[in-house]
């Protein structure tokens, strides 16, 4: 994507371009970065959360059955999450264009 | 009017902070700059005033640690001196980036290598583009004076952003002068307590200095360009302000006996005044001869240098550093851009002298007149010498 447009003008940017309201980092959706996503296998996960504590971006958040679930519009796809869970339950594959 | 005591400049600029009523002072000590901050941590300690000193280990935490604080809302000072302020650099463009308005005072020194601590100005040409506000000063009353001027525009809310006050190291820092002290009612109704705009507060959390992508940069880049064009009316009025309650008046571009005057010398600094007696001499013997010193350096008031040069046919710049490379020093390139779109230019010769501490004697600047009239009547490329180097 060709990067010529602007998100504001200058003079509607705040002083020294801050950002002033709280938590707006997830208007910035930063998923299409991604060149590999994380699979799970729901039958060798044992909910133990640990993708969701190790996940950078907190792409990951419970889904109220006890597992956790990536965002892909949030995942960067840095594999943190398949190199720590303990039973090896995510993979990593490529994304096709 | 404020009483005139004998003191040494580095501890009146001590004295000037103290008056601005700082709250945080951040710095780390190096030559020549340490009295300044030797005497605030002395007050601090002393309980003369309510700041917290903060010792840091480094220039790059000095500048680091005034940011944070002045992102929290406080009046926040510091500092340094050539390899001091080479160590800031990369803070420095966030500093003015992020609008904060600190205060940093310069006591000019060379660079190393070979290590020198005396004084040139290849420190600050070398953040000639840091985005912050930058004034010269020739004596140690108008550092003193400069100082509240720079807390005043600075924190002005059609500015916010840094300033720097130069001074020469040792040539000024070091010397005792007459100095006229500020009353500090007088500097109360000068200068307003400091009102953030924007301030880090974890009741109303905001987040300063975020990402900037390709979408936002230019335009974070455009708001800091424009605001520091703009600030020159600000720094303008503060003068005028300043001037209606001390009684001392200052100007973007300040001139001395360029009436009628053909050819004119310009400096920057302390050579200033040496300048001036090297200008008597020359006008007593009947030649037209001015000089325009540059005060306010950034935002450079093209306006105003144009108004004071207008009638002159040769122009000597003096350089005390060396844009390597160029040909030149970094006043004498400035002086070339500003004057380039004019139809009828002067002719304009670059004289660097005066680096690493090296005097610059008043026969100096009277050879520099001379040699710039000779290659202007002679037709020579007008190329920079520089001047007070042995050649052998």
């Amino acid at each position: 994507m060709v990067k010529i447009d602007a998100i504001m003008g200058w003079k509607k940017l705040n002083l020294g371009a801050a950002i002033t309201e709280p938590g707006s980092a997830s208007l910035f959706k930063t998923g299409s970065w991604r060149t590999q996503r994380p699979i799970l296998d729901k039958e060798a996960c044992i909910r133990c959360g640990r993708c969701w504590i190790y996940c950078p971006e907190a792409a990951y958040s419970p889904n109220g059955d006890g597992y956790f679930i990536c965002n892909l519009d949030y995942c960067k796809g840095c594999g943190i999450c398949a190199e720590e869970c303990p039973v090896g339950a995510i993979t990593m594959v490529l994304e096709e264009i | 009017m404020g009483k005139r005591i004998g003191i040494e400049v580095s501890i009146a600029v001590a004295e000037a902070v103290k008056l601005c009523d700082v709250d945080v002072i951040s710095a780390y000590p190096i030559t020549p700059q340490t009295h300044i901050v030797e005497r605030l941590s002395e007050i601090v300690a002393d309980g003369e005033l309510d700041a917290e000193f903060i010792p840091v280990e480094s220039e790059h935490t000095a500048i680091s640690v005034a940011a944070g604080a002045s992102a929290t809302g406080a009046r926040v000072y510091t500092a340094t001196s050539a390899q001091g302020l080479a160590l800031m650099h990369e803070i420095l463009f966030i500093v003015s980036s992020m609008r904060l308005p600190v205060v940093m005072t310069v006591a000019n020194r060379a660079l190393s290598a070979p290590i020198s601590i005396w004084c040139d100005h290849s420190d600050i040409m070398a953040e000639r583009d840091i985005g912050w506000i930058q004034t010269f000063a020739i004596n140690g009353q108008e550092t003193y004076d400069l100082t509240f001027h720079a807390f005043r525009v600075a924190e002005d809310h059609r500015v916010l952003l840094p300033a720097v006050v130069n001074f020469d190291g040792f040539t000024l820092t070091h010397v005792i002068e007459p100095i006229e002290m500020a009353e500090k009612e007088a500097v109360d109704r000068y200068l307003p307590p400091f009102q953030p705009k924007l301030r880090l507060d974890p009741d109303h959390p905001i987040t300063m200095g975020p990402v900037g992508v390709p979408e936002i940069y230019s335009e974070a880049r455009r708001q800091l360009e424009v605001s520091l064009l703009s600030s020159k009316k600000v720094i303008v009025e503060a003068w005028e302000e300043f001037g209606r309650i001390f009684g001392r008046y200052y100007h973007p571009i300040e001139t001395y006996r360029t009436e009628d005057a053909s050819t004119i010398l310009i400096t920057m600094g302390s050579a200033t005044e040496t300048a001036m007696l090297a200008v008597d001499s020359l006008r007593d013997k009947g030649q037209k001869v001015g000089l325009v010193y540059i005060r306010l350096w950034r935002p450079f008031p093209h306006e105003e240098f144009f108004e004071a040069v207008k009638e002159a046919k040769v122009i000597a710049v003096l350089d005390r550093a060396i844009s390597y490379g160029m040909g030149g020093g970094p006043v004498f390139s400035e002086v070339k851009a500003s004057l380039y779109n004019l139809t009828q230019r002067p002719y304009i010769k670059n004289f660097v002298a005066g680096l690493g501490g090296r005097d610059i004697p008043i026969e100096n600047f009277i050879e520099m007149v001379d040699r710039a009239e000779f290659s202007a009547a002679n037709g020579l490329p007008p190329t920079y010498e520089h001047l007070d180097v042995r050649e052998e």
